[in-house]
């Protein structure tokens, strides 16, 4: 049985008209890492939404389906217990800041405190966190002083403390620099590397094909291609069906349909792979 | 209308000084893109042009009118910004009064608001929905709904803070259209950006902050490429820049006809 396992899930919040996940069954081995792309409005956070057991259990609505996570359905748990094995990151890092810390530790120290966590382990368990994510500085700001990017980087912190076996995280790296991007994305795979199963919404190609295992790409609220990056990520009905692709990608396929990339080489989704088949660019 | 900007300094109640000597000048109609880390001092510097920082010391001009001696309210005529969360922008009850709000405020006539109004809705795809709640809209439509509201009041100046944060390619191409379209009108328009690959293929002139000063500042195709000095800000060059790079082109490629042409011209 796959640790992550999603049955028929169909789901609409209240007041609105149509459902914006429309069946999806998908399952995700343990320690895998799993990006989700798609369009503004395909169900990316409402999926997250789904993992992390907001959907229903926060924000009502009509569900059907399954979500299982470890063995465990959502519909069976509380949102407190579902916490304990799924950590979520939102979308907007602002929304995630509880408003009752006055420094960036004791942010970080927030859902430790509330699990019953002894002082002693919480305290080492916040330092080593802030540590991987680069924010030890930060330490004794107070989260609302922060620029964007800090602060996202603080959400993030918060529910990796957490040690979640399941983490999802909805475009976690959208208010960052680009080498902090990066470093972000390799914490994460590392996490990855250890066991934890991770789940992220990204619009971020180049980051996604060389750190995810699977990519999924959810349009209109269904599964609309799902494969290794390389499949995924070069596939046209990307481009047909309003997705993002990296310029790597691009560029060799207008290459290519100018005769200047053997039709013979996959296209790339990395720089290595562009920096190869360019390299064997074929002459006129 | 100009801007400049000399020997800006500027500290938070904190003590936290994030802007140490900035000099910077921006002539009518530029289209200038403010690159660099998380904290390096990029909305800090901007909200000074429109009066919501005050310098520590330094000075920062808006054409004529020197931003320190100036309310808020008079530089919204000159200076729109569209804040980074637009949650932090937004009130209205629904689209229209919101995109409606600031023109109206700065007293343009009825006739003059339409247009403004109409033209902003037009351009940001939410003509169809000016009776929507903002908060009924997913966040990255509020984002185009911030955008249009600041838009609509015809600014001579305009400021983007970080506006593809979140957006997929359609919206993404669809800010770069608005962009266009002021720089055609002879705006100036400043955005904050992350998305180096945007910025290369949107903007002609590229300012690197680093820790509160000026790291590099120039045409977008000399400071992309200047890969080590930009680390030191965090920001690595676009990536049609760095697979040059690796090829080992000589001239610094911005975007894929400039990439295209030089592999053309090396098959040869």
């Amino acid at each position: 049985m796959a640790f992550v396992n999603l049955q028929n899930v169909t789901y609409q919040y209240p007041l609105t008209k149509s459902p914006v996940l429309q069946d999806i069954t998908l399952q995700i081995e343990e320690g895998e890492f799993v990006a989700i792309i798609g369009p503004n409005g395909a169900g990316k956070s409402t999926l997250c939404y789904a993992l992390g057991g907001f959907v229903p259990h926060f924000f009502k609505g009509e569900f059907s389906g399954m979500v299982e996570v470890a063995g465990k359905k959502s519909s069976d748990a509380t949102l407190d217990e579902w916490v304990l094995t799924v950590g979520l990151a939102f979308q907007n890092p602002f929304n995630q800041i509880s408003g009752a810390k006055y420094t960036v530790f004791e942010e970080i120290a927030f859902g430790l405190e509330n699990t019953g966590v002894p002082r002693e382990e919480m305290k080492s368990r916040v330092e080593q966190a802030m540590a991987q994510t680069g924010i030890t500085d930060l330490s004794d700001r107070s989260p609302y002083t922060l620029s964007g990017g800090q602060q996202q980087r603080v959400a993030l912190t918060s529910i990796l403390v957490m040690q979640p076996r399941l983490l999802v995280l909805d475009e976690p790296t959208s208010q960052l620099d680009p080498i902090g991007t990066r470093e972000v994305f390799g914490v994460i795979r590392a996490m990855a590397e250890r066991g934890m199963t991770v789940v992220m919404a990204e619009h971020k190609m180049e980051w996604i094909a060389q750190f995810a295992d699977r990519v999924i790409a959810l349009k209109d609220g269904a599964t609309l291609l799902e494969g290794t990056p390389q499949e995924v990520l070069t596939s046209d009905l990307l481009t047909e069906n309003g997705f993002g692709i990296s310029r790597y990608t691009s560029v060799a396929r207008e290459a290519r349909r100018r005769k200047r990339w053997r039709a013979d080489v996959p296209l790339p989704v990395t720089l290595d792979q562009a920096a190869e088949g360019f390299a064997f660019t074929p002459p006129s | 209308m100009n801007i400049e900007v000399r020997d800006l300094h500027f500290v938070y109640p904190t003590g936290f000084e994030a802007l140490k000597g900035i000099s910077i000048s921006i002539g009518a109609g530029e289209q200038v893109a403010l690159v660099g880390q998380n904290g390096a001092g990029k909305t800090t510097l901007v909200r000074h042009f429109n009066g919501l920082l005050r310098p520590a010391s330094g000075s920062v001009f808006i054409g004529d009118w020197d931003a320190a001696r100036c309310s808020v309210a008079k530089l919204a005529s000159r200076v729109g910004y569209v804040f980074q969360n637009p949650d932090e922008q937004l009130f209205s009850r629904d689209v229209g009064t919101e995109v409606r709000f600031g023109p109206r405020n700065l007293g343009y006539p009825k006739e003059k608001a339409d247009g403004l109004v109409e033209r902003a809705l037009s351009l940001t795809g939410l003509t169809d929905k000016v009776e929507i709640n903002p908060y009924d809209l997913s966040p990255t439509w509020r984002k185009m709904v911030a955008l249009a509201s600041v838009i609509a009041m015809d600014t001579p100046v305009v400021i983007f803070d970080e506006p593809t944060t979140g957006q997929d390619a359609a919206t993404i191409a669809r800010i770069a259209h608005v962009i266009a379209e002021l720089h055609a009108l002879g705006r100036t328009v400043i955005t904050i950006t992350h998305d180096i690959d945007f910025c290369a293929e949107n903007f002609d002139r590229v300012i690197a902050l680093s820790n509160g000063q000026v790291l590099l500042d120039g045409p977008a195709g000399e400071v992309l490429g200047q890969e080590e000095i930009l680390a030191r800000t965090y920001v690595e060059p676009p990536q049609l820049t760095r697979l040059g790079k690796r090829l080992g082109f000589k001239e610094t490629v911005r975007n894929q006809e400039e990439f295209l042409a030089v592999v053309a011209r090396s098959a040869r």
